[in-house]
């Protein structure tokens, strides 16, 4: 039974990939020319660093490609440009166009497209090469991994330090996440509120998170909870008489009503709350207030890796010839805006760094553009790559200083299936298929959290030998006393008698 | 840690019509009542049920969307494919002779019993996956059931809900009968319901009160019913029921009038805004015939009779809907009182308290003729502190004699007699008049042993500690200060060795 199978360390650094493709309608364009190099490095704070590989490729624009980047705006040469089949994640289609072409407007240089494409102007300048050059890679890197990004996915493994706690946490990385909207409603016997939710997450959410569905499964609920009162007593503001809620009060407000939540029984995922509070009459209408005192606009507020709430407050016109209970219909749009902000800033995908004179175009439909998507997936490889291996160097120095672990058969083939994960993540990202390393790096985690978490390795950990000794030392050790003794007056005497014959001789 | 967001960044464009279509009417109703039941002996019983019905098919997977009934549970049934299940912790025992027949009774401790959908392929999984669910939810031990104390019934247990066919392998039934219920329990189980004891019956659940009693016992069913008569469709019923009895002298120090305010140290203020029906009935069965016994304030409007548990039952009803009966300026303390003591006569018990009064137990009985009237009493034995026991006890503890007194009738009528006129033994007890005399009888003094500890245990560890570390320290003083001296070896007899004894002890050199 004790016997442990030998388990491999290892080494893990991390290669990017990053394929951009150039297509020119500009005549006289080689991009091979273009001087930026193709390599390069991302410093995070632990002095570890990260290499970045571009490959590029380049071709003549083919002739519908011409006609459609031609045409009057950027909204209708994406619509033609649209192409067959969908890129693959992680790579990235410039076209680069002439310096008088009318497509962008006059002052904007470049343009970030939703769909993993980007539109440069060509410029005739001496110094061309190098700017449009230096506009390419501030474009690209625009749109893939940053520094922040990747600081941010690491949060939990880098030293805290001031820089990485200034970062807003997005949450963990999980195989899946249960999403609930909850309607507040303290006051039922004024206010008889009714949302249709059903329909808003049909319309809203559910776009949106089809669209994330290659970062995992998702699952929506909502519930009506009466009698929720927030923790806190808001405070009268009789210049504008109304209630509002201090931003030093937020934190307090959370844990009062998480009581009442019901945290999820019947599923393994982290959930995400999304409340929205009708506030009672008594305390109608209630705003937050930020730390200069001003009214937040959307009268929300988000709490990382836990969800966000919402203050619904009910037009002061509808009470005045009714009785109570007033019946409140809430106005969904206005509510999904700011959830789906909210959803986008708890998993982290933040607002890009857009490069000067550059033209950012608006959200695809379902609230998200494929290169955010793309984004995610990099970081979320990252942390799972590093929360496995963090795993199994745990699980290896635990084994190192306490040797009475046993490690069994099925923990051992978890921990090399783990390794073998890890290596074939790391090896599909550095040749640029994301999705497959994607799906390496979460099956990774999975077998080193289940090699890590067996409760058979605790079975035989309470058995140390120093209290094997504490048990027979009381019993022997006073049984040994005289016997030790009379050995050792033996011995002497065999001694002493060895000793005279030889005196004598 | 929080923060506001602004959102003039983000431009999203939400394509599709305006959110401002109405919502679909709510389609799950709640209604709550209360049923005080006052006993024979004197006891109340209060029995609460909570019933929220929600017309829904739980059984696709998707969004659900909760209103009134609670989202823990409504995961739970789509997620482990539940036909019915049925959850009690109770505490103490029904005691059917004394108070009648109760509405639905639970074994003492938890029990949980299950039927599953013919959906579900490995059972015994499920089953031990809701358990330790339910244990989370209701935080109790329930993740102690497993297949040493779960049983597949055969012929009991048949679904109280709608069923196409039993098939008993998909039902599981098991109890814990050392489950205690305490505030723990009750807390997540007021946390279901959806007024959430702030408004409405839920008011009158408070902790302090409610286990303060004989018999306390709460439990929740859910179970599918027809929506119709004509049962087209299928909606689930959730039942949240709680029954408690009061003792008459825990909780009412005696006294025969009973109120709200009295059993639940609270009154009904107003009724929940959720709530399709609030009522309480109180049965007024026994005491409609003669209407001087008992008394119900306020006066009833309504009654309702029916054929409950195979008698006839009269119930009065309050209905907290109703804005005559409650509103913002009154309570509702509903209040019963017995006008005439009961035929059982009068009992007047004072329960003991350690070390600094005993128990007593006085009761003014009649005596039917020809019979024989058996009063038993339940104790329970305790140990005292080891100081308290007295030098002898295995003798066991005397509890004192019962005394009678007894007016016992006299066969012919006596004169009254002159109290210094009359002879010694005449006078011993004063008489009023002569067709009864006065008679005090004693039982003999009750010996009980007690449980009483091992009082040798202190003497044998003294003894073993002290061999021990003599042992080990007599040995080693001894080799360390043993000290050697040259003897002469002996060659003589017995004798001789003898004689030298008695030589040194004279003082005389030896032989």
């Amino acid at each position: 039974w004790d016997y442990r199978r030998a388990l491999p360390y290892l080494a893990f650094f991390c290669l990017f990939f990053f394929k951009m493709e150039f297509r020119s309608c500009c005549p006289g364009w080689s991009a091979c020319c273009l001087p930026f190099s193709s390599c390069y490095f991302l410093t995070l704070p632990d002095k570890m660093k990260i290499k970045c590989r571009f490959q590029k490729a380049y071709r003549r624009a083919l002739d519908h490609e011409e006609e459609a980047l031609s045409s009057g705006s950027v909204q209708e040469a994406e619509a033609m440009l649209d192409e067959p089949q969908e890129q693959a994640e992680g790579s990235l289609t410039v076209y680069m166009i002439s310096e008088h072409s009318s497509l962008l407007p006059q002052d904007m240089m470049s343009y970030i497209g939703p769909k993993r494409t980007a539109v440069v102007r060509g410029i005739m300048h001496r110094e061309a090469f190098n700017i449009i050059g230096r506009r390419i890679v501030q474009v690209a890197q625009a749109m893939s991994l940053t520094e922040d990004v990747l600081a941010a996915a690491l949060a939990d493994h880098l030293p805290e330090d001031k820089w990485s706690a200034e970062k807003r946490r997005p949450l963990k990385s999980s195989l899946g996440y249960e999403i609930t909207f909850s309607l507040l409603n303290p006051d039922p016997k004024s206010h008889d509120v009714h949302w249709d939710i059903e329909g808003a997450v049909r319309r809203y959410v559910q776009p949106f998170l089809n669209a994330l569905s290659a970062a995992g499964n998702f699952s929506v609920d909502s519930q009506i909870l009466y009698y929720a009162m927030l923790g806190v007593n808001p405070r009268f503001d009789s210049a504008s008489s109304s209630y509002y809620l201090d931003m030093h009060n937020l934190p307090h407000v959370i844990n009062p009503v998480e009581s009442r939540l019901g945290s999820s029984a019947a599923s393994l995922y982290p959930v995400l709350n999304f409340l929205l509070y009708v506030p009672e009459l008594a305390h109608s209408p209630l705003y937050i207030q930020d730390k200069d005192g001003a009214p937040v606009a959307t009268n929300a507020f988000h709490s990382p890796r836990w969800g966000g709430i919402m203050v619904y407050n009910v037009d002061s016109k509808t009470y005045n010839a009714s009785v109570l209970p007033v019946r409140v219909e809430v106005d969904m749009v206005r509510v999904m805006e700011v959830f789906l902000a909210q959803l986008r800033l708890l998993f982290g995908i933040a607002q890009p760094q857009v490069p000067p004179k550059c033209l950012l175009s608006g959200p695809k439909s379902e609230g998200l553009m494929t290169w955010e998507l793309d984004r995610l997936l990099w970081a979320r490889s990252v942390e799972n790559l590093a929360t496995a291996t963090t795993t199994l160097t745990s699980l290896a120095q635990l084994l190192g200083k306490i040797s009475n672990i046993v490690i069994k058969d099925d923990v051992a083939s978890e921990v090399y299936r783990a390794v073998a994960a890890v290596q074939k993540s790391a090896g599909e990202l550095a040749s640029g298929h994301l999705a497959s390393a994607f799906v390496a790096s979460q099956e990774a985690v999975t077998s080193s959290e289940r090699a890590f978490f067996d409760p058979s390795l605790l079975h035989l950990l309470y058995f140390p030998d120093d209290q094997k000794f504490a048990i027979y030392i009381p019993l022997f050790l006073p049984m040994a006393v005289p016997i030790l003794l009379s050995l050792v007056k033996i011995f002497l005497e065999t001694h002493k008698s060895w000793k005279k014959p030889e005196k004598t001789d | 840690m929080a923060a506001a967001m602004p959102l003039a960044l983000l431009v999203l464009l939400l394509l599709g019509p305006r959110g401002w279509c109405l919502a679909e009417p709510p389609r799950d109703s709640l209604r709550e009542e209360l049923v005080v039941t006052p006993l024979p002996s004197g006891d109340v019983a209060a029995t609460f049920q909570f019933r929220t019905r929600w017309d829904s098919e739980l059984q696709r997977k998707g969004v659900s969307h909760y209103r009134l009934f609670p989202k823990a549970l409504g995961q739970l049934i789509s997620k482990y494919s539940l036909r019915e299940l049925h959850l009690s912790f109770t505490q103490g025992f029904w005691r059917t002779r004394y108070w009648g027949p109760p509405f639905l009774q639970a074994p003492s401790g938890a029990e949980l019993w299950v039927w599953f959908q013919d959906t579900v392929t490995d059972v015994d999984k499920s089953w031990k996956e809701l358990s330790n669910v339910l244990s989370g939810i209701f935080c109790a031990s329930l993740n102690f059931i497993d297949s040493t104390n779960t049983v597949t019934p055969t012929a009991s247990f048949k679904p109280l809900g709608l069923a196409n066919d039993t098939d008993h392998y998909f039902l599981r039934y098991a109890v814990l009968p050392r489950e205690v219920v305490c505030t723990e329990n009750l807390t997540p189980w007021k946390k279901l319901l959806p007024c959430s004891s702030k408004a409405g019956l839920s008011v009158l659940l408070k902790a302090d009160r409610l286990f303060h009693t004989s018999y306390h016992s709460q439990a929740v069913h859910i179970r599918p019913v027809c929506r119709n008569a004509r049962c087209t469709s299928i909606s689930w019923e959730l039942r949240q029921t709680l029954s408690v009895v009061f003792d008459a002298f825990i909780t009412g120090q005696g006294k025969k009038d009973w109120s709200l305010f009295r059993m639940f140290s609270r009154t009904l203020t107003e009724p929940c805004p959720l709530a399709s029906e609030s009522r309480v009935y109180v049965d007024i069965t026994s005491y409609n015939q003669d209407n001087e016994t008992l008394e119900v304030n306020p006066p009833p409007t309504t009654t309702y009779q029916d054929i409950i548990l195979g008698t006839r039952k009269t119930y009065a009803i309050y209905d907290l809907l109703d804005t005559a009966m409650i509103n913002n300026s009154r309570n509702l303390n509903i209040q019963l009182k017995w006008k005439r003591p009961p035929e059982n006569g009068y009992i007047h018990y004072q329960p003991a308290q350690d070390r600094l009064q005993p128990h007593l137990l006085e009761m003014l009985i009649q005596l039917p003729a020809n019979s024989v009237t058996k009063v038993s009493i339940q104790f329970e034995r305790a140990l005292l502190k080891w100081t308290e026991y007295t030098p002898d006890p295995n003798h066991g503890f005397y509890v004192s004699p019962s005394v009678l007194s007894a007016l016992v009738p006299s066969v012919v009528a006596a004169k009254p007699v002159d109290w210094e006129e009359s002879p010694l033994f005449n006078s011993l007890f004063p008489v009023s008049d002569g067709s009864n005399y006065f008679v005090r009888l004693y039982t003999e003094p009750l010996l009980v042993n007690l449980p009483t500890p091992d009082f040798s245990m202190p003497y044998n560890v003294i003894c073993l500690t002290c061999t021990v570390v003599a042992v080990c320290y007599g040995s080693f003083y001894n080799l360390l200060t043993r000290t050697f001296h040259i003897e002469e070896p002996r060659t003589g007899g017995l004798a001789k060795r003898l004689a030298n004894l008695i030589r040194r002890a004279r003082g005389v050199p030896p032989l």
